[in-house]
């Protein structure tokens, strides 16, 4: 968590990102019978300095949105603007330097390093790609980075496998760092490690962003680890953004029924917070992005949708007695006091049928 | 009576590297009725003791005993095992697309399941299963039931799974981090599931798992383990609020929303340790910060903690210094630098000159 | 820098199987740890001996014909045939396997056979290889039209009976005024079997560069702004270059025994160059009389067809990380082989994975 506030210098701006894939069918020559609405009209500003944290559950859309905005997949429409720059539809070749200034880090610690190749070698690839530095001086500045991540700059020559997966994702940061990137998008940096090694990323991370003053666009779908990292937190579902606001606000008050659910679902390494609080527990499954609902994408699942929500799409706007930091998109934000319903399974009364006899009442605490 | 009783049991792996340890010397009970959360990472033993208990460990070097209603699981006849899994004891595994066939449909799995135990027609059985369906809040359950895996989402075919672990209403089910792969959401209907499952039912489980979230909410007693023993051993609210073992304490500072975080994580150093060549001693002690000379040679076995009964620790530091604080902590560091020696005062200057470590 | 003081490196490697205990791994390629698992094979060893066996022999040919003073090619009814100009069985007048109709010796014959198979083999081989690679990595890697293009090209040549277009050209090469006639005879045999062989390894280049393009790596390159070129030659090229020699390998066997098939025909090789096929087209014609004939060049072609097939199949076992439990099983066998007195569990269950929790 760093000092930087919301209202610090623009660094990366999304204007009405919309990304659809093609779905195609057919023997020789593929038409497209339909598409999976990915993302859809985002727009969201990541401030320099900042650590915007990106959640949601699987099918939001929230790695689309990373791939979208570094231009590994082609917009379908809308804008990504970087430091002012417009790169939403640069050709690869005037992408590249904007390449150097903004740098991923992926998921998983096995697949996100070429198992054939020497680590020093990965490291140095943005310097060699970017003609940055060659022999001796490309080996130093490699090394350099590997210390500055933790790693013992000796291991240059061996292979990923004989890494452990936390020093493996450390090799995965030393390459985004070696050409001093402000923007590093980290996708779910420490969701396949094991548990001790997380925090030792999480604060690797946050020292890196301190001594090189980097701007972050985290995405996780652990609340906890997002919670703690973050400065503002944009929540996703089914590709849009419904609610964004700074993390104190978000958890703390959080407005839109979806975001209520998912922070009463996640769980708290505290047993008196995680058994008092309301599990609100939604109804079925998040639905396909082939076939989104209509107007607000989560009323099959709100426990407070009306008629109007089946239809008219919420804007992403401040609600009454909000800061102008903090935004949703639904008709019927959550009053501070309210409790959401939750579907409450109906256990019960399947039990008394199935082992035919009827068995005592008790209602949960 | 305990439904379940461990006493040392111990597994290794005969490897061309060398024996892999991977559980020793582990005990604990369970009680029928009540929850047991088994917390640990990768490596710590955790699933490797549930399916060697259930006999799905052939290969391996097995001692110990393991009691189930008073029959010892481990010296069983494969004949009577066979009968007793899936009807007595149940388990559920963490990715069900690979513990489901592929081929057949759920319906038919879970009838095979019904079939395997009871002597009921195939058309009794489908209608079981079809209840079963309802059961777990499966909507449609009459025409999910003709479906394959592949066509239920993660969260429906864990479902599915409990749904057969439960057929036969089982007095225990073992559940593998049977939250891991799925979402926030999805985990906590199927948390809700199983809790209420268990209540109506009487039924004792065993949930093992990476995730202090997941034991803090449904667990009545938690075993932390580690390298393949118990680290910790004790009631719920102990472990969180008066956790003893270095171990459990530096879980409880490094993962965030913890009880024992405040501000900047406070990591373990270092990493889980090859259960091949496992440190000397205490097999926690590379990455301790209050080790000592009487940890580096010799494997303190679990003793009971000052807070209460059935609440133990395998570690050196004085039975009374538990929770995680400041206090507590520079407790622990005083008396780990008196009784220190030699051998760990190097070692301990490696971890303590880590700012990481040393607790703000 | 104020951050190395506060991270502390974490220690090790963690363990390989394969390594023994305690030793320093440095940069251990996944290559090197192949080699390693190919000289613990025996079959590899043994089928290598046999491809240099037959490798020395196409070498020592020369010398062969020296020391027994016999030519491979010219005439030699004088002494090599007897009274009623029968050919010579074995070890009858200094001929060591025999003579053939002409009085050839038939061991001279074999040598200098096994120099024309060995190099339209190998020399087929690494044309198709190179080729197939290179096309499959475009098509699996660029897809849209090229793909659509190239992959329609290796089905086709894939359908193609390979073996009517062979004779066809080759009797047309035959001809002294046709335009094909310049590189008749073993140029155009190895032009002709790596024309119907390189479809084959393209088609499995191509799936393999598709499922590698997949990968976060290649995902992460483009990140890093790297151009097509690169991410295909330094990327993925090396992740191929497993499955390549596997291929490759267990191309050369079919490609010897396809110009076999070609010279037996008539249009592979010449007479009276020597080659093991139409060595037994010689058997052929003249009935089966004289054993000698097809029994050493069968013969011939037998080992070193067998030795190509068994090494390629040790190759494609050591290169693939996923048969290491095969390693493991030998290893362990010789390295518990005192404990097994103490009655452990039945060998063969575990696998080398350190992870068991």
């Amino acid at each position: 968590m760093t000092e930087a506030g919301a209202d610090g210098e623009v660094l990366l701006r999304v204007e009405n990102l919309v990304k659809h894939f093609p779905v195609k069918q057919g023997v020789f020559f593929k038409r497209e019978v339909g598409s999976v609405s990915a993302v859809e009209d985002v727009s969201l500003d990541v401030h320099r300095g900042e650590t915007l944290g990106l959640v949601g559950e699987t099918g939001c859309g929230k790695s689309t949105l990373a791939r979208c905005v570094t231009r590994l997949y082609p917009l379908t429409s809308g804008n990504v603007r970087f430091d002012g720059a417009d790169i939403s539809r640069l050709p690869r070749r005037h992408l590249r330097p904007y390449r150097r200034r903004m740098q991923m880090i992926f998921q998983d610690p096995y697949g996100s390093l070429n198992p054939r190749r020497r680590v020093g070698s990965i490291i140095a690839d943005p310097l060699t790609i970017h003609r940055v530095a060659s022999g001796a001086e490309r080996k130093q500045r490699v090394q350099e980075l590997m210390e500055v991540v933790g790693l013992n700059p000796e291991h240059y020559n061996r292979f990923p496998a004989e890494f452990s997966g936390g020093q493996r994702q450390r090799i995965g940061v030393a390459r985004a760092l070696a050409l001093r990137p402000s923007l590093i998008v980290c996708d779910e940096p420490v969701s396949a490690l094991d548990v001790s090694i997380q925090a030792q990323i999480i604060n690797l991370l946050e020292d890196l962003q301190a001594e090189f003053g980097l701007t972050y666009l985290f995405i996780a779908h652990n609340l906890s680890v997002v919670e703690h990292v973050s400065d503002r937190v944009a929540v996703m579902y089914l590709g849009k953004i419904v609610e964004i606001a700074t993390v104190k606000d978000l958890y703390q008050s959080p407005r839109h029924p979806y975001t209520v659910a998912l922070l009463s679902a996640s769980v708290v390494a505290d047993p008196e917070k995680a058994r008092s609080t309301n599990r609100v527990v939604l109804s079925g499954e998040v639905p396909s992005p082939l076939n989104p609902p209509a107007g607000c994408r989560f009323h099959p699942r709100c426990p407070k949708a009306q008629p109007i929500c089946t239809t008219v799409e919420p804007p992403l706007e401040v609600k009454a007695g909000d800061p102008a930091s903090h935004l949703t998109a639904c008709h019927f934000p959550m009053q501070p006091g309210e409790r959401l319903r939750g579907a409450a399974l109906k256990i019960h009364e399947a039990l008394e049928e199935f082992v035919g006899e009827p068995v005592a009442e008790e209602r949960r605490a | 009576m305990n439904l379940l009783t461990v006493r040392d049991l111990t597994v290794s792996f005969p490897t061309s590297d060398g024996l892999v340890q991977a559980v020793r010397g582990l005990s604990f009970d369970v009680a029928a009725g009540s929850t047991l959360g088994i917390v640990g990472e990768s490596g710590s033993g955790k699933s490797v003791s549930a399916l060697t208990m259930l006999g799905l460990n052939p290969g391996a070097d097995i001692s110990g005993s393991a009691l189930f209603q008073g029959r010892d699981l481990l010296r069983m006849p494969p004949g009577e095992l066979r009968r007793l899994r899936g009807a007595d004891i149940a388990m559920i595994f963490q990715d069900p697309l690979s513990s489901l066939h592929p081929h057949y449909r759920v319906g038919w799995q879970i009838s095979e399941a019904i079939r395997a135990h009871t002597d009921v027609s195939r058309a009794e059985a489908m209608r079981r299963s079809v209840e079963l369906l309802k059961l777990v809040s499966i909507p449609q359950p009459d025409r999910r039931v003709q479906a394959y895996p592949h066509e239920l989402s993660g969260g429906m075919r864990q479902r599915v799974m409990i749904a057969m672990a439960l057929a036969l209403q089982p007095k225990l089910l073992i559940a593998d981090e049977p939250t891991t792969a799925l979402d926030a959401t999805v985990q906590a209907q199927l948390m809700e599931l199983l809790v209420g499952m268990q209540r109506e039912m009487g039924m004792a489980m065993i949930v093992i798992t990476h995730d202090l979230g997941v034991v803090a909410s449904i667990a009545d007693s938690v075993l932390v383990m580690y390298a393949g023993r118990a680290a910790e051993r004790a009631g719920t609210r102990s472990v969180f609020y008066a956790s003893h073992h270095p171990y459990t304490r530096g879980l409880l500072t490094s993962i965030p929303g913890s009880i024992g975080v405040h501000g900047r994580l406070v990591p373990i150093v270092g990493q889980p340790p090859s259960l091949i060549r496992l440190p000397s001693g205490c097999a926690f002690h590379p990455r301790c910060p209050f080790a000592m000379d009487s940890c580096i040679r010799e494997q303190p076995d679990l003793e009971p903690v000052a807070d209460g009964s059935g609440h133990d620790s395998a570690c050196w530091l004085p039975a009374d210094i538990v929770g995680v604080g400041p206090g507590q902590d520079e407790a622990r560091r005083r008396y780990a630098v008196r009784h220190q020696g030699t051998g760990a005062a190097r070692l301990a200057g490696v971890v303590a000159g880590n700012r990481e470590v040393v607790a703000s | 820098m104020t951050l190395t003081t506060v991270q502390t490196v974490s220690e090790g490697p963690p363990v390989e199987a394969g390594a023994p205990p305690g030793q320093a791994i440095e940069g251990r390629s996944p290559l090197r740890l192949a080699l390693a698992r190919l000289r613990s094979d025996r079959v590899a060893l043994l089928s290598a001996g046999m491809i240099v066996f037959v490798a020395l022999l196409a070498i020592c040919a020369p010398l062969i014909e020296a020391v027994t003073g016999h030519n491979a090619i010219a005439s030699n009814i004088a002494t090599g045939t007897d009274i009623t100009g029968q050919p010579l069985g074995p070890g009858v007048g200094g001929f060591l396997l025999g003579t053939d109709n002409l009085g050839r010796d038939i061991l001279v014959r074999i040598a200098y056979g096994a120099q024309i198979s060995l190099l339209v083999g190998v020399l087929a081989t690494i044309l198709a290889t190179v080729v197939g690679t290179v096309v499959g990595m475009l098509a699996g890697y660029f897809g849209g039209w090229i793909d659509a293009i190239l992959a329609r090209m290796m089905d086709t040549v894939l359908a193609f009976p390979y073996l009517l277009l062979a004779l066809a050209l080759g009797s047309v090469a035959a001809e002294p005024g046709s335009r094909l006639h310049a590189i008749a005879g073993i140029p155009l045999t190895i032009l002709v079997i790596a024309f119907f062989s390189w479809a084959a390894i393209g088609r499995i280049v191509r799936g393999q560069t598709l499922s590698q393009k997949e990968k976060e790596y290649v995902e992460a390159a483009h990140a890093m702004g790297a151009g097509n070129l690169r991410i295909l030659f330094i990327d993925i090229l090396p992740n191929l270059v497993a499955p390549v020699i596997v291929l490759g390998t267990l191309l050369i066997p079919t490609a010897i025994v396809f110009e076999s098939s070609l010279s037996f025909l008539g249009v592979g090789v010449p007479p009276p160059k020597p080659s093991w096929g139409n060595m037994l087209s010689d058997a052929q014609t003249s009935g089966f009389q004289a054993w000698w004939f097809w029994i050493f060049p069968s013969l011939a072609l037998l080992i070193t067809t067998l030795g190509f097939n068994l090494l390629g199949d040790s190759v494609r076992d050591a290169l693939d990380p996923r048969t290491e439990r095969i390693f493991a099983m030998r290893r362990k066998a010789r390295f518990v082989g005192g404990a097994a007195a103490s009655g452990e569990a039945a060998a063969g269950k575990p696998d080398g994975e350190v992870e068991a929790g």
